[in-house]
């Protein structure tokens, strides 16, 4: 088994109309048995810009203390807040300053940029960055994902919509892992805010 | 009785012992079912691992695997609960197995681990089974069952076969459980359970049973315990299926979606909850008052 699926969890974020969506599942286990349903691996960096991390937990929690260290910095010293395409530089950078011990997680950056215009990438975990304008997905059932995000996806979706394309894609995939599931949480972000939603999942 | 009774001749394997000459249309029409045809190389048992030895991981050959059963038996006979997800690696491959194999209308096998071994060779115990009533005219005895099934596996030992299983039924004896598994190991006992998932069942199980337990609360029991495996394993999920055996065969009891246990049990912690919030608003009232 990989170090990658050691822990289990997915992240899938959507790109709609001056609106995006990053969700992801709320298991955490070791291997086979889950040990906790509340895990969380969607951080705000700042109120346009979230980043979500899948992969070891252990990492997860080290690269979000880290960004969100570099970005308190970067904040000061510019007085600023991040675009989320610079962001998506750092993250990579960071990653591959690590190329020959990786940290094993593979990240999902989703974020409005000024114009309030969707931004959306997920990374592999040495940095390498895809750049999509629909989704993009990570995590142990991305397949899954990518087979129910490509059936539901639409272009400029409203945030109502989009919230709801979004959970259906994520629940249909979350079925079809053993180690992701366990309920799961959607974060709409648009230039007036963040609406957090927990999602009901299957607990199998 | 002779041993010779109850092994089955057809089982030899027809690759390594020269029977092929004395073949007869009859044979090929009647017993195409049970010649298990053996790979024509040095080491047969070694076939499938030296066919996938340079594949990567995720690309072996792999079966069902993950899976909790469990059977026990108490004072109103015994009760079978299995979950049913088939998940190949991580993947779920379905959610609606039957995990419970109805060998005839007094014995019954669980399934864990390859789901196509079980099937086949329950199904070919059921078989020998009915074939044993009509020489004997009488019905065959668990152990004598479980026997026949633990023999054949072991015949086959090495060669890469994966079941645990549990015979359950009601014989002249009463009750009975046997464990069988593909490494030849078969017991006798009262509460087994089996699987990636029998760690956390045998803990819910054993915290609530006793020989004495009424056939609704051992019923109950038994659901629970599955669902508990389910919620923690992950291999585990999806419909609990529950049988019980009584004197005059198994009738099935429940098919039930793991989420209806889970939905009763939260509501039921949450009311547990208000109850005890409420106890003691009512105990700090006279305290202030």
């Amino acid at each position: 088994m990989s170090i990658l699926e050691y822990n289990g969890g997915c992240v899938l974020a959507m790109a709609g109309k001056e609106c995006v969506a990053i969700a992801s599942d709320k298991r955490l286990g070791v291997q086979l048995t889950t040990v906790a349903m509340d895990a969380n691996r969607i951080f705000r960096m700042h109120d346009k810009l979230y980043l979500g991390l899948t992969g070891l937990m252990t990492d997860i929690q080290t690269l979000d203390q880290l960004f969100r260290f570099k970005l308190e910095l970067y904040a000061m010293r510019e007085n600023r807040l991040m675009k989320p395409k610079t962001f998506a530089s750092l993250v990579s950078s960071t990653l591959y300053s690590k190329r020959f011990a990786p940290y094993f997680s593979e990240p999902v950056i989703a974020g409005l940029d000024k114009d309030n215009k969707p931004y959306i990438c997920s990374m592999d975990l040495l940095g390498c960055v895809a750049e999509e304008t629909e989704f993009v997905v990570a995590g142990t059932c991305a397949e899954s994902l990518f087979g129910t995000c490509e059936t539901f996806y639409k272009k400029d979706l409203e945030p109502d919509e989009l919230f709801e394309t979004v959970s259906q894609a994520l629940l249909a995939a979350l079925d079809r892992d053993c180690i992701s599931g366990w309920g799961a949480v959607v974060h709409i972000i648009t230039k007036d805010g963040v609406q957090t939603k927990e999602l009901d999942g299957r607990m199998d | 009785m002779p041993l010779s009774d109850f092994l089955d001749e057809d089982l030899s394997i027809k690759g390594s012992k020269s029977r092929s000459n004395d073949l007869d249309l009859h044979e090929l029409s009647y017993s195409l079912g049970n010649e298990l045809r053996v790979p024509q190389v040095e080491r047969p048992s070694h076939f499938i691992r030296d066919a996938f030895v340079d594949v990567p991981e995720k690309d072996k050959l792999r079966f069902a695997h993950g899976t909790t059963t469990l059977a026990f038996a108490f004072q109103g006979g015994i009760i079978v609960a299995v979950d049913s997800r088939a998940s190949m690696g991580q993947y779920v491959g379905s959610g609606t197995v039957k995990k419970i194999i109805e060998i005839n209308p007094y014995l019954l096998g669980t399934m864990a681990g390859g789901a196509a071994d079980c099937s086949f060779w329950e199904r070919d115990l059921g078989r020998r089974c009915r074939l044993y009533e009509l020489r004997n005219k009488e019905r065959i005895s668990v152990a004598a069952a479980s026997k026949l099934l633990a023999n054949t596996v072991y015949y086959y030992r090495g060669m890469g076969l994966s079941m645990g299983t549990m015979i359950c039924g009601w014989d002249k004896t009463g009750p009975n459980i046997f464990y069988v598994d593909s490494d030849g190991t078969r017991f006798k006992g009262h509460i087994f359970s089996v699987g990636s998932g029998s760690t956390f069942a045998y803990g819910v199980l054993d915290q609530g049973y006793s020989y004495d337990m009424s056939v609704e609360d051992a019923i109950k029991l038994g659901q629970k315990s599955i669902y508990h495996a389910t919620h923690r394993d992950a291999a585990s999920g999806g419909v609990i299926n529950c049988y019980h055996v009584k004197e005059d065969g198994w009738v099935k009891i429940s098919s039930e979606d793991m989420m209806i246990q889970h939905r009763a049990r939260v509501s039921e912690r949450k009311a547990e909850d208000e109850a005890s919030d409420a106890a003691k608003a009512a105990a700090a009232q006279p305290a202030s008052a």
